[in-house]
């Protein structure tokens, strides 16, 4: 496909843009059978998609493979090679200041590799999409599935989503260019899969057509002015205040902190919409056991629940799809009735424990249980979740 | 008035940790309330109207002629400081001044507070500044000064400051105007 200029109507590939309702919730959908990483790719051909960077590491070396294809095809504007995720997510950065929609995705260790970059791409408000594709960080070295390096995202500024399956990844990462673009958003989003489990498994999707596009962005609406040949990137990181002790600078520094993370808690509304719902919850509406969980562990527990209701068992599942901002208010609704709250995890700290038990602290008095938790690759059978409700309940005596 | 916050350990009131977020489409806040853009408009003319040495404050996206948009909201920016019998004051760029700011004559978003301290404002009009810049000085001046602020923008408005409308392009500018010289003549000013 050859590259055209870009229309008010169509995109440089010749995609319709349209609005992200219409392509979310209101174009006809047909039914296709793919791994995440192709859903992937299905996705950001539907995004007018500016630039992208990637650097192979597993699990999510085959979605960055084929955004590139999609770079061949006419669909993304340009894509390159990293040195290594530092350097990518830098490029990326340099390409979402210079006012492009941009896209990266990464995994465990390459993650961390590139740490330093996410808390300054949120204080440079550039709304990139990051696809994290969850992998295990321990030494030795693992590639197996494992979420445990959410944990080092939690702070850095950026929005935090997290889909369950291949329909959700779909969905998530067209609506996360849309509301990390609002303007009194603006910052980063990570969206969030399980890798291996979402990332290489086959699913059933429900795809619109894809000679419809997202609008393209606009960056003179962004809260920092885009680079141009009179605005070096990232004026502010060499003005002088950052070098200073004073209480100028201190006061600079801590109001723009704020600022940040104000604008996580701007996405509330935008994401409610597109998301409908920051929470989603399954099960018994009144039930006293309440499985807390996100990405694939929500699916264990949905299927836990499926088995505890053959036993006459009530439980309900809440899933979280918003991680950053975290849905608090929302939580502490579907936890009302619950006597017990159970957190199942794909990692060896409990990061989603701990965010559970700060959000309801002095608000609930359930039982928060950070269990059944697995880490280093192991699967979370149902079983092993519904072990943990007979041995922490008293089910058994009848509740 | 700076009836919000503090956020934490914080000194800054954040808005958005109470609860607070932009305003609908169609709609502005005052203060806590979700108002009609109408009322808003009529309160921050009266504001500024009333209080001692008020100004606007034109950000870049005014005060340079990128486009046309920008060249028809500087007129009615000049307009709209006579009508309201305010001063202006400049925020140029967003670099911090060293070794010193001139109070006198500009603002900067890195430390607002010491030319609303200089000049003695009691009441302000943020307009044309980047949004990410207007935020980070609304919670400084929020803290730090009794200024009243008010954010007029053209996308989707700020929380931090105890008025603000949205979406305020050249057209509703020119209606904030017709609305102040309203409020002007009936408070006989």
């Amino acid at each position: 496909m050859s590259i055209k200029n870009m229309t008010a109507e169509k995109n440089w590939s010749g995609q319709t843009m349209v609005s992200t309702d219409y392509l979310l919730f209101e174009a006809p959908r047909e039914k296709h059978f793919m791994t995440g990483s192709e859903v992937l790719k299905e996705a950001m051909k539907r995004c007018t998609v500016d630039a992208s960077v990637s650097y192979p590491i597993t699990p999510q070396s085959e979605a960055a493979h084929l955004i590139g294809e999609l770079w061949a095809e006419g669909y993304v504007g340009t894509y390159f090679r990293g040195e290594n995720e530092f350097g990518v997510m830098s490029e990326v950065a340099g390409c979402a200041m210079a006012g492009a929609r941009t896209v990266t995705t990464t995994s465990g260790p390459g993650t961390l590799r590139a740490m330093e970059n996410f808390p300054m791409w949120s204080g440079t408000r550039i709304p990139v999409q990051l696809i994290l594709m969850a992998r295990g960080i321990n030494s030795p070295l693992t590639i197996q599935p494992d979420n445990l390096e959410v944990t080092f995202m939690l702070e850095t500024g950026c929005m935090i989503w997290y889909a369950e399956n291949v329909q959700e990844l779909f969905d998530m990462s067209i609506a996360a260019f849309t509301v990390a673009e609002m303007p009194d958003v603006h910052v980063p989003i990570v969206t969030v899969v399980d890798g291996f489990f979402v990332s290489h498994t086959r699913e059933s999707v429900m795809l619109p057509s894809d000679d419809i596009a997202l609008r393209r962005y606009d960056p003179y609406a962004a809260p920092l002015p885009p680079i141009d040949s009179e605005m070096p990137p990232g004026r502010f990181l060499r003005d002088p205040f950052v070098m200073k002790s004073n209480y100028i600078s201190y006061a600079t520094h801590a109001s723009w902190q704020w600022e940040i993370r104000s604008a996580v808690e701007r996405s509330i509304p935008y994401a409610k919409h597109f998301l409908e719902g920051l929470v989603h919850t399954t099960g018994d509406e009144d039930a006293e056991i309440v499985f807390v969980a996100c990405g694939t562990a929500s699916h264990q527990a949905k299927e836990a629940n499926r088995e505890l209701t053959k036993m006459g068992i009530k439980t309900k599942v809440v899933k979280l799809r918003t991680i950053r901002p975290f849905p608090h208010a929302e939580l502490l609704e579907a936890t009302k009735n619950a006597k017990y709250i159970f957190v199942p995890e794909f990692n060896v700290v409990g990061w989603l424990d701990k965010e559970v038990t700060t959000s309801l602290y002095g608000k609930s008095d359930a039982k928060i249980i950070g269990r059944p938790r697995v880490a280093g690759g192991m699967s979370m059978p149902a079983e092993a979740i519904i072990q943990e409700v007979l041995d922490n309940t008293d089910v058994k005596k009848g509740a | 008035m700076a009836n919000l916050g503090p956020a934490y350990y914080s000194p800054y009131p954040v808005a958005a940790y109470d609860g607070l977020l932009t305003p609908p489409e169609g709609k502005a806040l005052l203060l806590t309330d979700i108002v009609d853009e109408e009322v808003a408009m009529r309160e921050i003319a009266r504001v500024m109207l009333t209080s001692e040495n008020a100004t606007i404050f034109p950000g870049p996206q005014v005060l340079y002629a990128w486009n046309d948009e920008a060249k028809k909201k500087a007129t009615l920016i000049k307009e709209m400081a006579e009508v309201l019998n305010a001063k202006m004051i400049p925020m140029y760029d967003y670099r911090p001044k060293y070794p010193k700011i001139d109070a006198e004559v500009e603002i900067n978003p890195n430390h607002p507070n010491l030319t609303i301290w200089h000049n003695n404002i009691k009441a302000c009009i943020f307009v044309g500044v980047h949004c990410h810049y207007a935020n980070v000085a609304l919670k400084i001046v929020r803290s730090e000064t009794d200024c009243y602020t008010a954010a007029i923008c053209g996308l989707s408005g700020h929380e931090d400051a105890m008025a603000t409308i949205r979406d305020q392009h050249s057209e509703e500018m020119a209606k904030f105007i017709k609305i102040a010289k309203e409020v002007k003549q009936e408070l006989g000013k």
